[in-house]
């Protein structure tokens, strides 16, 4: 067997709107995602029982069920409430729930592995509640959760590839098309996975770089 | 009389659940002396220090900063408990130095002494740079203002700890096991500096293990045990001239401890 690099060369126009789209809906997912992740974290820090219990039904959903469902739900099952989203948008909003959910248990966690003392010198040294947060905890609780963040972003990556079932034309899906009208599968599945191959290595060395900048404020 | 009462506690207790740890501490700490604070662990020491800033809560009894009520409010006989900021205004002048530092690890040295002026003691960056440099230069760390924590020794954190207090020109220092967490060698470099500042006329509570400082430096001492202050007075009354069983056992500990050569 041949392999045909044409069948990619010849429908590059298409296959570059679908990388365009996955990188898109993979980095605003993520940004929403981590923005909302972060908001919900800082509330369940601060908040009473409630709150908590709340946030905690919220996360237990949408990790406890697999983003593939959510995306149905949303998307086939959202109509019946009276929710008609386009696929695309649909897709994000999915992938920022589901994210969310993730980053809210990796942040809360950043949180609880601040040491109590790094609060009290805050506290002696005139720091309000919100200067505190903002100058002591976040910066420290992102670096401890370095690790867990670059991870997630990985799996997210690999989650966009999800959204082809809801007819949304990113690379899955392109590249599927394109398989499925010139039985070129070999060619396109494995241009499909080197792509994703790429990128994640690309998002892991990132991730090491980071690392190894903040580990300079961690030694010890 | 010249003296003037800094921090005075009054009948103060505190429990731990069912457990009391202060059970009625009264003791007044007055200008520009040194009181070292001594006692076995678990004796209450530490969080007498700590209630003194109201980073623990108290049950009962009066912590009074300059005459100020700390962590409460009173009203018709009541007691509430202060609003963060309320309390915040009631400490402002008193400082507090930790046993395992409590640095920022995220920032440089400098930027731990003067990140606080300029996000709480409403001084401009430059203004907040430059007295930050001054307390740096103060616990000999002027060359070590870029470096952080991480990339410190043991003594110089702590030593940039005290200088993220003096920074804030406080009228008390409360020191909590400054040098618990040093290696020996590295204690008598934060004692010099404590040393040098209670030469200054720096108000002092130091709670403390190190009973050569407390002796040489303290303008009184404490002994705190089973959360009741049962000894206090001049250095010599307390090291010396006691004949209370407890604090002699105690001392006794420490001196059979450290005698290391007898001919």
């Amino acid at each position: 067997m041949m392999f045909d690099y044409t069948i990619l060369t010849s429908n590059w126009r298409e296959i570059f709107d679908g990388i365009c789209l996955s990188l898109e809906l993979w980095l605003g997912g993520s940004l929403l995602g981590l923005v909302l992740g972060l908001a919900l974290a800082t509330v369940h820090h601060y908040g009473d029982f409630i709150v908590r219990a709340l946030i905690a039904a919220y996360v237990g959903i949408f990790r406890g069920t697999p983003l593939l469902i959510q995306l149905f739900v949303l998307y086939y099952g959202g109509p019946s409430f009276g929710l008609v989203l386009s696929p695309v948008a649909a897709g994000l909003i999915g992938l920022t729930i589901y994210g969310s959910a993730q980053f809210v248990e990796i942040f809360r966690a950043g949180f609880a592995a601040i040491g109590p003392g790094q609060i009290e010198a805050a506290k002696m040294s005139g720091l309000g509640a919100m200067q505190t947060l903002w100058h002591i905890q976040i910066p420290q609780m992102l670096l401890i959760i370095l690790p867990s963040l670059v991870n997630m972003m990985v799996i997210m990556t690999k989650e966009t590839a999800i959204l082809s079932v809801i007819s949304i034309p990113e690379l899955t899906a392109v590249m599927s098309g394109i398989g499925a009208s010139t039985y070129a599968f070999a060619e396109t599945l494995f241009a499909l996975a080197a792509f994703y191959w790429v990128l994640l290595e690309g998002v892991s060395a990132v991730g090491r770089l980071a690392e190894n900048r903040v580990s300079r404020y961690l030694a010890k | 009389m010249s003296t003037q009462t800094i921090i005075d506690v009054i009948g103060l207790t505190k429990s731990f659940g069912a457990m009391e740890v202060l059970k009625g501490i009264t003791l007044s700490l007055e200008r520009s002396q040194v009181t070292c604070i001594i006692g076995p662990s678990g004796s209450g020491k530490s969080t007498l220090l700590r209630c003194m800033a109201f980073l623990e809560t108290y049950d009962s009894g009066r912590v009074e900063i300059e005459g100020r009520l700390l962590g409460y409010v009173e009203k018709n006989g009541k007691r509430r408990m202060a609003k963060p900021s309320e309390t915040a205004s009631v400490r402002r002048n008193v400082g507090f130095v930790f046993q395992h530092f409590n640095l920022w690890p995220h920032m440089t040295a400098l930027e731990n002494v003067a990140k606080p002026l300029w996000l709480a003691a409403g001084c401009d960056k430059v203004e907040a740079r430059s007295r930050g440099m001054a307390a740096l230069d103060r616990v000999g760390l002027r060359e070590k203002a870029d470096l952080y924590p991480a990339q410190l020794s043991g003594g110089q954190q702590q030593r940039v700890g005290i200088a993220r207090t003096l920074a804030k020109e406080p009228h008390i220092i409360l020191f909590d096991e400054p040098t618990s967490a040093l290696d020996p060698e590295i204690v008598g470099e934060v004692l010099q500096v404590m040393r040098s500042l209670a030469d200054d006329g720096m108000t002092m509570a130091v709670v403390t293990h190190e009973m050569g400082f407390a002796a040489q430096v303290a303008d009184r001492v404490a002994f705190i045990d089973e959360g009741v202050i049962s000894a206090v007075g001049s250095p010599q009354d307390v090291f010396k001239n006691t004949d209370n069983p407890r604090l002699n056992r105690f001392l006794k500990n420490f001196f059979d401890r450290n005698v290391f050569w007898t001919n």
